[in-house]
């Protein structure tokens, strides 16, 4: 062949193969996606919580889908360790502030960012958090100080429905 | 494959083999030319062929016993160790079965280290291997999370977040590995299904390894090209089929030894527990095959680096045929190689240590150590050795050395002139 043109065949195969791409993704994708979280885990997806016996300086851990939250009662000492740390010293600089709607109640996520172990409460180089898989330190607020964790320990969605009752989710 | 045509001598047999060439496969299997100084390092291909089938056999009995749910997994492994006839024997040869697997596996991968398997014309049999090695740590990771104990519950939520480290698409991969918010049922059921499954995709690249291997044949401790069939050659039944039976039976013993003496001696005693997803054990360490792996993701205080770095560490050994520039096959005329080679081994069972031991102090800086020197032998020392190293000189053909009657290999090249 001299030199190659486009015709009508080659239109043909073009729009065959960009079809068929089309029908295999439509089938693949259910095939996928059906290893996303289902309707009833969805369904799990908030949780009250009545703190009215926590005292201060203890910590009780609730399950909110699938994962310990930690409700602490933090002392004041612990909320001025929290709110003294300078931002720059901090690996995720976030304000105690930002993170404690309420100082006295801290309410996180109790999964460590590094690999998702459950960190030991009042334990660790910063009087807060640490984890004992991997060796992350976590301060009285759940910011990550030491180790290999990359963030804060998340604080999840929740809200006072009144004094004693917390709303996770 | 077979180079002589192959004649079935009864007349079904023919007519059956025209058909379908089986019996020549057979036949190819049974004269297959072997180099017939291969040592007892060579029988870890057919040890871990029996390892496989073991572990296939084992565990389709424990799937019609066990129960792939979250309440009811735990009580149905108890149930098969106290209720179900024989549970106990088949649960522990096919939990032992798995440290057993990779005792043989890492044996057969440093065979190849040490006398240069991987290298031309190999490299495909090689790289076989290393997927067979990665789909046996998906196959082992997945099968300790069957038992649904704290172990399980807990290596599984660290080892799928691993995940989480890829930016930006990270946490909806691990969501999607999970099918929730963390590590639960749908996490199980999951699990069971490419447990089974994985071991028939091994099966089927074992296939491929052999397939492979038969091509140029099998490497040998000289490490020279060989002719086959020739002098230097011997055929595989029953030569090879008796040693390698023999090999066998040794390693039945220490298996065996395993399951009726020590069979928990390999796992961890809180995977007795009954898995609680509020609180991880106090000192979570993965079975003892991915230790060192572990170790290297641990030395690097980086969540992202170190997952790659871990990731690499497997990875590296797939290019290792082009990261060893020697052309020298066999350790055995490599004389710096062989000191380096054993270095490594060294630094991979000190990996595998301090992957057992807490992550700080003195640990961690060996750990790091470790890390650095494994990388170090092959991006490094490896590619400049093939350059600057002096090997010894090789010898003519398998039976050469040993008709020279002298170990001495520059005595026997001295007699290459009165040879011809």
């Amino acid at each position: 062949m001299a030199e190659k043109k486009t015709n009508r065949r080659d239109f043909l195969f073009t729009a065959t193969y960009a079809v068929g791409a089309v029908g295999a993704g439509a089938v693949v994708w259910p095939m996928i996606d059906q290893m996303n979280p289902d309707a009833s885990v969805k369904a799990l997806a908030s949780t009250e919580v009545d703190v009215s016996s926590v005292g201060p300086g203890k910590t009780i851990t609730v399950l909110w889908r699938g994962k310990p939250v930690f409700i602490r009662r933090r002392t004041d000492e612990e909320i001025e360790e929290a709110r003294s740390v300078k931002l720059e010293d901090l690996k995720h600089p976030e304000k105690d502030e930002d993170r404690a709607q309420n100082p006295e109640w801290l309410v996180m996520l109790g999964v460590c960012t590094h690999l998702g172990c459950v960190p030991l409460d009042q334990k660790g180089d910063y009087n807060g958090w640490f984890c004992p898989c991997h060796g992350s330190h976590y301060d009285t607020s759940g910011r990550i100080r030491k180790g290999p964790a990359p963030t804060n320990m998340e604080i999840p969605k929740y809200e006072f429905v009144n004094a004693n009752t917390i709303k996770i989710g | 494959m077979s180079d002589h045509e192959y004649n079935p001598k009864s007349k079904f047999g023919k007519w059956f083999n025209d058909r379908l060439p089986l019996l020549t496969l057979a036949n190819h299997l049974t004269d297959y030319p072997t180099p017939k100084n291969l040592n007892y390092w060579w029988t870890f291909g057919g040890i871990l062929t029996f390892c496989l089938i073991t572990q296939i056999v084992t565990g389709l009995v424990l799937a019609m016993h066990y129960i792939a749910h979250a309440d009811m997994a735990f009580d149905s492994v108890e149930h098969i160790m106290r209720d179900v006839n024989y549970g106990w024997l088949i649960r522990y040869i096919h939990a032992n079965g798995a440290s057993m697997f990779f005792l043989a596996v890492y044996i057969h991968i440093f065979r190849s280290l040490f006398y240069g398997s991987y290298k031309a014309p190999r490299e495909i049999i090689w790289i076989i291997g290393i997927i067979i090695y990665l789909l046996m740590m998906a196959a082992a990771f997945m099968g300790y999370v069957l038992p649904w104990g704290q172990m399980s519950f807990w290596g599984a939520t660290v080892i799928t977040n691993l995940f989480s480290a890829i930016p930006l698409v990270g946490e909806g991969i691990v969501t999607w590995l999970w099918g929730g918010y963390s590590v639960d049922n749908p996490t199980l059921t999951r699990f069971f299904t490419l447990h089974y499954l994985i071991p028939f995709l091994i099966l089927g690249l074992v296939v491929l390894h052999i397939w492979a291997l038969h091509v140029p044949g099998n490497n040998n401790p000289v490490g020279i090209d060989i002719k086959k069939p020739s002098k230097d050659t011997v055929p595989f039944h029953p030569y090879i089929v008796i040693k390698d039976g023999f090999a066998l039976l040794m390693f039945m013993i220490v298996f065996a030894f395993f399951v009726f003496y020590t069979p928990n001696i390999l796992g961890h005693a809180d995977n007795y527990i009954e898995a609680d997803p509020l609180v991880t054990p106090a000192h979570i360490v993965p079975e003892w095959y991915l230790l060192p792996f572990y170790a290297i993701l641990r030395s690097v205080p980086d969540k992202l680096l170190g997952v790659i770095a871990m990731l690499s560490a497997i990875f590296i050994l797939a290019a290792l045929p082009w990261l060893d520039t020697s052309k020298i096959r066999s350790a055995v005329f490599r004389p710096l190689y062989r000191q380096f080679y054993w270095i490594l081994v060294a630094d991979v069972l000190i990996l595998g240590y301090v992957g057992a031991m807490p992550a700080e102090g003195l640990y961690l800086l060996i750990a790091r150590v470790a890390t650095a020197y494994y990388f170090l032998h092959f991006l490094v020392i490896l590619p400049v050795l093939g350059f600057k190293e002096k090997t010894l000189p090789l010898p003519i053909s398998i039976t050469e050395p040993i008709l020279g009657g002298s170990p001495n290999l520059a005595a026997a090249k001295n007699r290459e002139g009165l040879k011809e």
